[in-house]
């Protein structure tokens, strides 16, 4: 089953950010907000199907700035008064990926200029969307996630068969089932939804379509034209 | 202050006696101009002058002590002004003051510079030997006598007479290490005693050598011995393991084949020299190829987002090799081996995967046309980076630019047509042309954002009050042309 699956992609939509809360009356010079990085799955599922760890590397001015996490949540909290660049790297199972992946995130901690003063009940939170792609996974793979939530798998193209079409298999870690819907931060998780970007795009692509008609049309009217037109 | 005035701070009223303090130098008429502006209270250009210098600084005003004390001093002469000009006159313009641009050199100094040194030199005949002659031969040279003691030490050149040590085997080592079918123990001991009158030039024994043998198996021989010689009269091998001739084993093969090959390439003619470039060039873009794409396996997921704070230091490197190596193969990397990139990699993310595509874009398209395609997904109201980047809306963000690449290309076309009819039509009339050129601010933004529409293109207000708009003759009258390529 170490068979590789030409053309068929496996991706998962993760969302990684920080959320920083301002620590108001107990903020110190050198601790002015606790914040906590991390990963998840754009849907709230659970990343640790494909995910074994994560290594967030902090700022060197941390103890220990390599901070492992194996199970999920896959997350970090710290406080501290600086804003830095948070290195995530997710390691995932040896059935899924040998490679590592990086991401990068910007810690935010301060609100935007005209955001009024801080509250310790509002944080600031930055998060990003993205997806991570498994061009050419293995059977194994395939079979073990094909029905996971946290998995967006394709239709297997026609006439591709697995050469064993079993139940899936339950790996030991699927049993530590975290529901991260049920987190204290997932309150501030946004919502990102791709239908409004679509119809964006969709929208923008129609302008430039029918744009390109006209140039079409008029382009077509001068070469039609005789070369020297004369004025009565 | 003016352009006249004295440079240094004048230090409070002086009396123009104090001009007397300063001997002026003997055969100079000129005195420093610091003085005269003390004493006539006149400002003065200040000349350059290294008296000048010195009395700001302080200094000795004259450097060679011997010059006041030997010469006879001569009478100070006073400071006369030319006769025909008025004091005053003389004075403004510097007069008595004006010292030589260039610094001068006292005809005194020119006598006494060659001063004696402390010590007593001689030179002399002498004899000496040297530790490299081994005859008796005395020799003389010339040498440096300093205070009547002769130097010592061994002859200065004796130190480059450098030796080859040579080892010389006994009998009973030849009999026990050295025995070799090829060789016969005259011709070794001819070898070896070549090599110590020739220290080891194996060209010039090669030649003298009575039988024919080429350098390589001189060569070979000779090392072969001494290396075995040194071995076993080492007491361990660690000893001489060190040793160079120890350590490296003569390979006459090789040489052979190296000499052969160097005198091949001495004797290439003309033509072999350009075939053999070309195949260079040829063997050294497959191998850049290949490591573009061992490059790319490597990098296995490098940084997603390229754009993002600087990355941390080990990836930086590789995610930069990724976007360059993509981008030197403009054409085949935009149709083809993107993808193929990116299957390679076991993992990757959306957002990189979309940074590839468009990176591939921008090389064939060009730094210029990427950033109008930019400026116009701006003015549509679309992320240059989608917010959430599916599948679904990166594929229509990337059929989205090359749209507007193409609706870029042909609006080109058209200006470029349109310039055409034009200078087509302006060299036909003798009448100066009334339509203006065509204001690039509309190709290059076709969208405006306050356009609540899109198609209703901004007329210029020029275009319709052209006497005989181009429009005219293109279109039908009841559509004038306007200027703008919207309509």
């Amino acid at each position: 089953q170490n068979k590789k699956l030409k053309d068929v992609e496996i991706s998962f939509p993760i969302v990684y950010g920080t959320i920083s809360f301002w620590l108001g009356k107990k903020a110190s010079e050198y601790n002015s907000h606790k914040w906590t990085v991390y990963i998840r799955s754009a849907t709230n599922e659970d990343l640790s199907v494909i995910v074994k760890r994560v290594v967030f590397q902090l700022h060197p001015s941390f103890t220990n700035p390599t901070r492992v996490v194996e199970q999920p949540p896959f997350e970090l909290s710290e406080s501290g008064w600086g804003e830095f660049e948070i290195a995530i790297t997710l390691y995932f199972h040896s059935d899924v990926c040998e490679k590592r992946l990086d991401l990068f995130h910007q810690l935010k901690l301060y609100p935007e200029e005209d955001a009024g003063p801080q509250s310790t009940k509002k944080p600031v939170v930055v998060e990003t969307y993205d997806e991570v792609v498994f061009p050419e996974p293995t059977e194994a793979f395939f079979l073990r996630v094909q029905n996971h939530p946290a998995a967006t798998v394709p239709r297997l193209p026609p006439g591709m068969t697995l050469s064993s079409p079993g139940p899936m298999e339950l790996m030991s870690h699927d049993k530590k089932r975290f529901d991260t819907k049920d987190h204290s931060l997932s309150q501030w998780f946004s919502n990102f939804s791709e239908a409004d970007e679509l119809l964006k795009l969709a929208a923008a692509r129609q302008q430039v379509q029918a744009h390109i008609a006209k140039l079409r049309r008029q382009l077509s009217m001068i070469e039609g034209m005789p070369q020297q037109s004369r004025v009565i | 202050p003016g352009p006249l005035t004295t440079v240094f701070p004048n230090p409070g009223s002086v009396s123009p006696r104090e001009s007397s303090r300063h001997p002026p130098c003997r055969g100079r008429k000129t005195v420093r101009t610091l003085t005269l502006a003390r004493s006539t209270g006149v400002p003065v250009l200040l000349r350059p002058s290294s008296m000048d210098a010195k009395d700001i600084l302080g200094l000795q005003k004259t450097s060679f002590p011997s010059a006041q004390e030997k010469k006879p001093r001569a009478p100070k002469e006073p400071q006369r002004k030319p006769d025909g000009v008025s004091r005053e006159v003389y004075a403004l313009t510097g007069g008595v003051g004006m010292a030589p641009l260039m610094p001068t050199i006292e005809a005194s100094h020119l006598k006494r510079r060659p001063a004696v040194e402390k010590e007593k030199v001689a030179w002399q005949w002498l004899p000496f030997t040297s530790s490299a002659r081994t005859d008796n031969l005395q020799l003389y040279h010339w040498v440096r006598v300093v205070n009547n003691v002769p130097p010592t030490g061994d002859y200065d050149f004796a130190k480059y007479n450098t030796k080859v040590d040579v080892l010389k085997y006994t009998d009973e080592e030849y009999e026990k290490y050295l025995t070799e079918p090829t060789w016969s123990r005259e011709e070794t001991d001819q070898l070896f005693e070549l090599c110590q009158r020739f220290d080891l030039r194996f060209i010039v024994i090669a030649d003298r050598f009575p039988t024919a043998r080429s350098v390589e198996d001189l060569k070979s021989r000779y090392y072969s011995v001494t290396r075995a010689l040194l071995i076993a009269r080492a007491r361990s091998f660690d000893e001489v393991a060190g040793n160079p001739l120890v350590k490296e084993t003569f390979n006459a093969a090789h040489e052979t084949e190296r000499k052969r090959a160097l005198s091949a390439l001495f004797s290439q003619t003309k033509q072999q020299e350009r075939k053999d470039a070309e195949v260079l060039a040829e063997a050294k873009r497959i191998m850049e190829s290949r490591a573009a794409n061992k490059n790319v396996e490597e990098a296995g997921a490098p940084t997603s987002l390229p754009n993002a704070a600087v990355p941390a230091d080990g990836v930086s490197p590789l995610s930069n090799n990724l976007p360059s190596s993509a981008a030197t193969h403009p054409a085949a990397a935009a149709n083809t081996s993107i993808p193929d990139t990116l299957r390679m990699l076991k993992v990757y993310l959306r957002t990189h995967a979309l940074d590839q595509m468009v990176q591939a874009v921008t090389a064939s398209a060009g730094i210029r046309m990427i950033k109008r395609v930019d400026q116009t997904l701006q003015d549509l109201g679309v992320n240059l980076k989608p917010k959430v980047p599916t599948k679904a809306v990166c594929a229509e963000h990337l059929e989205l630019r090359n749209e507007i690449l193409t609706l870029l290309n042909i609006q080109k076309q058209l200006q470029n047509k349109e310039a055409e009819v034009l200078a087509n039509r302006e060299s036909s009339f003798t009448e100066a042309p009334t339509t203006p050129k065509r204001s690039n601010r509309d190709i290059d933004r076709p969208f405006v954002p306050d356009m609540a529409g899109f198609g209703e293109v901004r007329e210029q207000s020029n275009g319709i009050t052209r006497g005989r708009p181009l429009g005219d003759l293109m279109h039908p009258p009841r559509q004038p042309r306007a200027r703008g390529l919207g309509r």
